[in-house]
């Protein structure tokens, strides 16, 4: 098979792959942004939302409009996509074997890979959960923010983090009802912001509580919710009924890491960021010295996080090709870690921090 | 996953329709990782390759056996990663392209 041959291909046009792109094109790469969607843009273009967090990281903006304006960024710098794109292996840690539009194979040599290929839903399993009308939360924010069609009319949302708060809250937006959110754990998991704007709209939570069951005949008709005791079993006789036709899954997301570890990547196992994650050092290195990544794959954050890493990772990789000086690196990465760390801090930043400091350890320790 | 003898029936892959009761039956014969259930069920052979299931039978067999998470699941990856018609994975694209 004849190769091509690019500086940089980067794998996922997320938040991450499209920021890694743009990073590693300005300081002079000659990129590939390769996504296997239709559209660019990964899971941004449907985030409706304002984002939270500091002025710097462009809080109060809404993902969409981030999105576009990293469109631009992008089209100004003639980074080269190619959509419907599916990268299905890497080989000698440097040519990556591709299938376009479902037809024909490619193979592209790239001097650094940049694997940004997000995370995938958490399922759960109970009785009923393959009946129509249960799906993740982000199949239903997909389908109401960007095909615009409700998912159905009585929606139960399973889990309390950001995902479950926003999806409800778009839920409602567009015109559906929230019969309930259930959590497991005792505690609420998302945001006071987003989670207090759905409380305010009237939603009923219930914490220490899971589906037990979906019940319907060929679709989703109800829900038995039971109540969970501090070790997490069901409180026979708690049982109880919503009716509903829709359930919303939001149980967490595990990185996508099939082409990373199939590539050869060093995995590490980090509970907190979803699970088994390749190993990378501060400049998102992977174990592998011409394999990057960044965003949810390398651990499951934020679409912010995700944005600064993929510039890390982009800016890393065109260094290492030498299209930039040492000392632009170094400012210019000093920059992108100071944002990242930021990201980083606080009530709710400090435990993602401390298990991406471990991660980079693992990285230092076993090099 | 508490009420196992009555959700025996659920599916837990639904690519290759493989049911709770026969993933604990591997279990107990001792197919005790994921890759193990994989090859005595199917479960995670289909099209999706596990994405969705593996980190369920990785739970159902962590809490089965009392093995940690991470010594069951998988670390290895099959290519293609997609699933891909054997015409896709013979056929090239044009010369034109390769010109590039």
């Amino acid at each position: 098979m004849k190769r091509l041959k690019r500086d940089i291909v980067v794998i996922g046009s997320g938040p991450a792959g499209l920021c890694a792109a743009i990073e590693a094109a300005r300081s002079g790469a000659a990129v590939l942004l390769v996504d296997e969607n239709a559209k660019i843009g990964g899971q941004l273009f449907k985030q409706i939302h304002k984002f939270f967090g500091s002025a710097d990281h462009r809080a109060g903006v809404r993902g969409i409009d981030i999105g576009e304006q990293l469109l631009r960024q992008a089209e100004e710098l003639a980074v080269e996509v190619w959509l419907n794109c599916e990268a299905c292996g890497i080989f000698d840690e440097k040519t990556v074997w591709m299938v376009r539009d479902k037809e024909h194979s490619v193979a592209v040599e790239a001097q650094r890979i940049i694997i940004a290929t997000g995370a995938v839903e958490n399922s759960i399993n109970f009785p009923g959960w393959t009946l129509p009308g249960v799906m993740g939360a982000g199949a239903a924010q997909t389908m109401i923010n960007i095909h615009r069609v409700l998912p159905g009319h009585r929606v139960l949302m399973v889990g309390s983090g950001n995902v479950g708060v926003i999806v409800s809250y778009q839920l409602l937006q567009a015109g559906a009802t929230v019969a309930a959110i259930v959590e497991a754990a005792p505690n609420l998991g998302g945001y006071g912001v987003h989670t207090a704007k759905v409380r305010r709209a009237g939603v009923p939570f219930y914490t220490s509580h899971t589906v037990k069951e979906a019940r319907g005949n060929g679709h989703v008709e109800r829900a038995v919710l039971v109540k969970l005791d501090s070790q997490w079993n069901q409180v026979p006789g708690s049982e109880f009924e919503v009716e509903v036709d829709t359930i919303c899954i939001a149980t967490g997301l595990t990185p996508a890491v099939e082409l990373a570890f199939g590539s050869g990547c060093r995995p590490f196992n980090s509970p907190p960021l979803g699970g088994l994650v390749p190993v990378h050092d501060r400049m998102m290195k992977s174990s592998i010295d011409s394999i990057y990544i960044a965003g949810d794959v390398s651990g499951v954050e934020e679409a912010s996080t995700a944005m600064e890493e993929g510039r890390i990772a982009g800016l890393s990789a065109a260094h290492s090709l030498g299209t930039i000086t040492d000392q632009m690196f170094a400012e210019r990465l000093e920059q992108l870690q100071h944002n990242v760390d930021a990201l980083r801090s606080g009530m709710f930043g400090q435990k993602r921090r401390e298990a991406k400091d471990a991660i980079v350890r693992s990285y230092g320790v076993e090099r | 996953m508490s009420d196992e003898n009555e959700n025996r029936d659920m599916l837990i892959c639904r690519c290759e329709e493989v049911t709770l009761g026969e993933i604990l039956d591997a279990i107990d014969e001792g197919f005790v990782t994921v890759k193990d259930v994989k090859r005595a069920t199917r479960a995670g052979m289909g099209l999706c390759q596990g994405r969705s299931c593996s980190r369920t039978i990785a739970r159902i067999i962590s809490e089965r056996t009392g093995k940690s998470l991470e010594e069951v699941l998988p670390k290895s990856y099959r290519y293609p990663v997609r699933p891909e018609k054997m015409g896709a994975a013979l056929s090239r694209e044009g010369e034109d392209e390769s010109n590039n």
